[in-house]
């Protein structure tokens, strides 16, 4: 483990970093980067429970969609005061992920893959067709944040605030006794229940926590987005979230960070170039797959972590 | 970012922060004419979008990439049939590339998500394809107009007409994909068949990408109406032309179709069984009105297909900005002027052999056909006008001011008029 100080280095570094990006990179790719911080919530929430729990959700693109939803609905419909529609919004996903959770804990492996991508769908399905209060496949259109936040560097800082508190309390969170108790059950189910911890219980709550995170990701994108359609809660959403994940390194928490970053900037860059650019991104998975099965985040601290110590003291 | 090149940034930023008095007037009017296109060129739609554009291209390509006076860059972005990705492009043309207006798109709901965007800052969008009734009638955005464009409902009312009239049919069953366009084409059709003292004797709605029709043929066949209404795009057009001759029923009900329901990017893949399926719109690529026949030849030596009503709409699209261009001497960054010189376009030049201009509420008022698919003798299929409705708005003959009163068309509302 890294010491605290050199950790609160490392934040306080990527922190200034990112609060350069409006001034070194104004217009387009600010709102680039604003999308990248949106989807990294949701990447890092997603990992609580792929990374943490070693449950793979594919419902999370449902959870943050139907925060976006709620916040569009509330402001644009029900005419509605922007933050209370994002206290509703986050509390429709965490209510979402509490009905999900309860569902779907007792199942793991593939089985919990299916059961979860299969309630993300019933979302799906919800959205498109009740076309009275969704706007069907027409979706959700509007803006929703307020005046002080219309600037486009303002929005830039305010989900760099916000996701820079979401991720401080996914770390705590997953750095607590109870994340402890969260790699236990990763690492073996039996042996937790035999110590006597309630596992469905943990995962049930780690289920939610996880959810809640993925509203606030869902709120913020309804600020970002001022429209929402069912592609928002599709199973698409969902399997990005997931990639993003992956590729910056399950686990690592702050690897979702790293995915959505690659992934957004690359999905930009090579579509301007190609339109076979998922064709690209494919590849690209496949590659992070064979070389980097651990992520980019991952890898990286391998590499590091062998550099700096030759032999890695078992009991740290 | 190294630090040189930062440097270098700043000290352009620098310079162009402080030096309004030369670089403003010079700015304005130099460089080229930046057209942002947006087509869905992969998704559930592709070869629609790449239709798009092939349609647009074909002006540029052939008449040189200058319009006004100045250069046309014209910046291709896909959309992926996707509204999120319709929305990301859109900011990234604006912003990025800097693009002084946008066109295309294709699926009402990525052109939609565009529209919301442009509201909001005032960049033009037109919308050759994007059909959405309140875009030009109940929700305005004063900088998004449906240049070459025509609204859902719009189309298939002069079809309703002529099938209660000429053709005598009283009972008619509508199937429709179970979204907006849909509900709109149907509510269109069934309104002013209704009024006309037709019974619309049941509707069925059923999702996009619909691969089996055969619960709904048997429910048709059961109800035995005297026609039906089907309102379908892309592959599910295909499939329900193809799943309707298997299961018997051409020949027995006369099938009646939305304009997309028959386009020519549907039955370029299908033979014998589009064949007598009629439909109404202002194109109709077998008409013998040399002007279209000029424009259908050109596109076919040029893409080797008939052209199909997306890559039409955008030929046209490309034409009327083109004017408009010209008009405003090139000068787009007046936005303005730029408008108000779109919205009075006459288009004279247009493929349809026929002028082509706005209403007071921005959509075009066009010479309708009805069109039957016949075989060429090469034994391509087309559709080929049997009949003609001239100068139909979008509001038909009701008066704009009523007609805007009643909702907008949804699965709920239809406009169908009880007996």
């Amino acid at each position: 483990m890294m010491t605290p100080a050199r950790r609160f280095a490392y934040s306080l570094a990527g922190l200034v970093a990112l609060a350069a990006v409006p001034t070194l990179f104004p217009g387009y790719h600010t709102s680039l980067a604003t999308e990248m911080l949106i989807f990294a919530v949701l990447a890092m929430s997603i990992d609580i429970l792929a990374g943490y729990a070693g449950r793979t959700p594919l419902c999370h693109g449902a959870i943050f969609g139907v925060a976006t939803y709620v916040v569009l609905y509330y402001v644009t419909v029900e005419q509605g005061n922007p933050w209370v529609a994002v206290g509703l919004g986050i509390l429709a996903a965490t209510l979402t992920a509490v009905v999900f959770a309860l569902l779907a804990i007792r199942t793991s492996g593939v089985y919990f893959l299916l059961l979860t991508l299969a309630l993300g769908m019933v979302v799906w399905g919800v959205c498109n067709r009740w076309t009275s209060v969704t706007g069907g496949e027409n979706g959700l259109r509007g803006t929703v944040r307020p005046e002080w936040l219309a600037d486009q560097a303002d929005l830039y800082y305010f989900v760099l605030a916000a996701t820079s508190a979401a991720a401080l309390g996914m770390w705590r969170f997953v750095n607590s006794p109870f994340g402890l108790t969260l790699r236990g059950i990763r690492e073996s189910e039996p042996r937790m229940r035999t110590l006597g911890y309630n596992v469905p219980l943990h995962l049930f709550i780690g289920f939610v926590v996880s959810g809640f995170f993925a509203g606030v990701a869902g709120a913020l994108y309804a600020f970002f987005n001022s429209f929402v359609s069912p592609s928002t809660v599709a199973l698409a959403q969902s399997v990005e979230g997931l990639l993003m994940a992956i590729v910056g390194g399950v686990g690592t928490l702050f690897g979702g960070l790293v995915g959505a970053f690659l992934i957004i900037a690359l999905e930009n860059v090579v579509s301007s170039w190609t339109e076979r650019w998922s064709m690209v991104l494919g590849l690209m998975f496949v590659f992070t797959m064979i070389f980097a099965p651990e992520g980019v985040l991952g890898k990286v601290r391998a590499v590091l972590g062998r550099r700096a110590r030759p032999i890695p003291p078992r009991n740290s | 970012m190294d630090r040189r090149t930062f440097i270098k940034n700043a000290g352009v930023a620098a310079i162009a922060s402080t030096g309004p008095w030369y670089l403003k007037s010079g700015l304005t009017q130099s460089g080229p004419i930046r057209i942002g296109l947006l087509a869905p060129l992969t998704g559930v739609v592709a070869s629609g979008g790449r239709e798009i554009v092939e349609g647009f291209n074909l002006y540029w390509d052939r008449n040189g990439k200058k319009a006004g006076g100045r250069e046309v860059q014209i910046i291709v972005e896909d959309d992926a049939s996707n509204p999120d990705t319709a929305l990301q492009k859109a900011r990234r043309l604006v912003e990025q590339s800097k693009a002084h207006f946008l066109i295309g798109n294709l699926l009402a709901n990525t052109g939609l998500a565009v529209a919301e965007y442009v509201k909001g800052n005032g960049v033009p969008y037109f919308i050759p394809v994007i059909a959405a009734d309140d875009l030009t009638q109940r929700k305005r955005i004063p900088n998004v107009i449906r240049v070459a464009g025509y609204t859902a409902s719009q189309m298939p009312r002069p079809l309703a007409d002529y099938s209660f009239k000429k053709k005598g049919y009283r009972k008619i069953v509508t199937i429709s994909q179970d979204y907006t366009f849909g509900h709109e084409q149907c509510g269109g059709f069934s309104q002013v068949f209704t009024e006309l003292g037709g019974t619309i004797v049941a509707q069925h709605w059923h999702p996009l990408n619909t691969q089996d029709f055969s619960p709904y043929l048997a429910q048709i066949q059961g109800a035995n109406p005297d026609a039906v209404f089907a309102m379908e795009t892309g592959a599910d057009a295909t499939r329900l032309i193809q799943q309707w001759a298997n299961f018997g029923l051409k020949g027995k009900i006369p099938l009646l179709g939305a304009q997309n329901t028959s386009d020519q990017s549907v039955i370029r893949t299908l033979g014998a069984e589009a064949e007598g399926i009629l439909s109404s719109a202002h194109f109709a690529e077998g008409t013998d009105n040399p002007v279209t026949r000029k424009f259908v030849a050109e596109y076919e030596r040029a893409y080797s297909k008939l052209p199909s009503l997306y890559g039409f709409s955008h030929y046209s699209g490309a034409l009327w900005l083109a004017q408009a261009l010209e008009a405003v001497k090139g000068n787009v960054e007046d936005r303005a002027k730029f408008l108000d010189a779109v919205r009075k376009t006459e288009l004279t030049n247009s493929p349809l052999g026929a002028t082509v201009k706005l209403d007071a509420y921005g959509n075009p008022v066009y010479d309708i056909s009805i069109r039957e698919v016949q075989k060429r003798p090469d034994g391509r299929f087309w559709n080929v006008p049997v009949a003609s409705y001239p100068q139909v708005s979008q509001f038909w003959t009701y008066k704009p001011e009523e007609y805007l009163k009643q909702p907008p068309y949804s699965r709920t509302f239809q406009g169908i008029k009880k007996a």
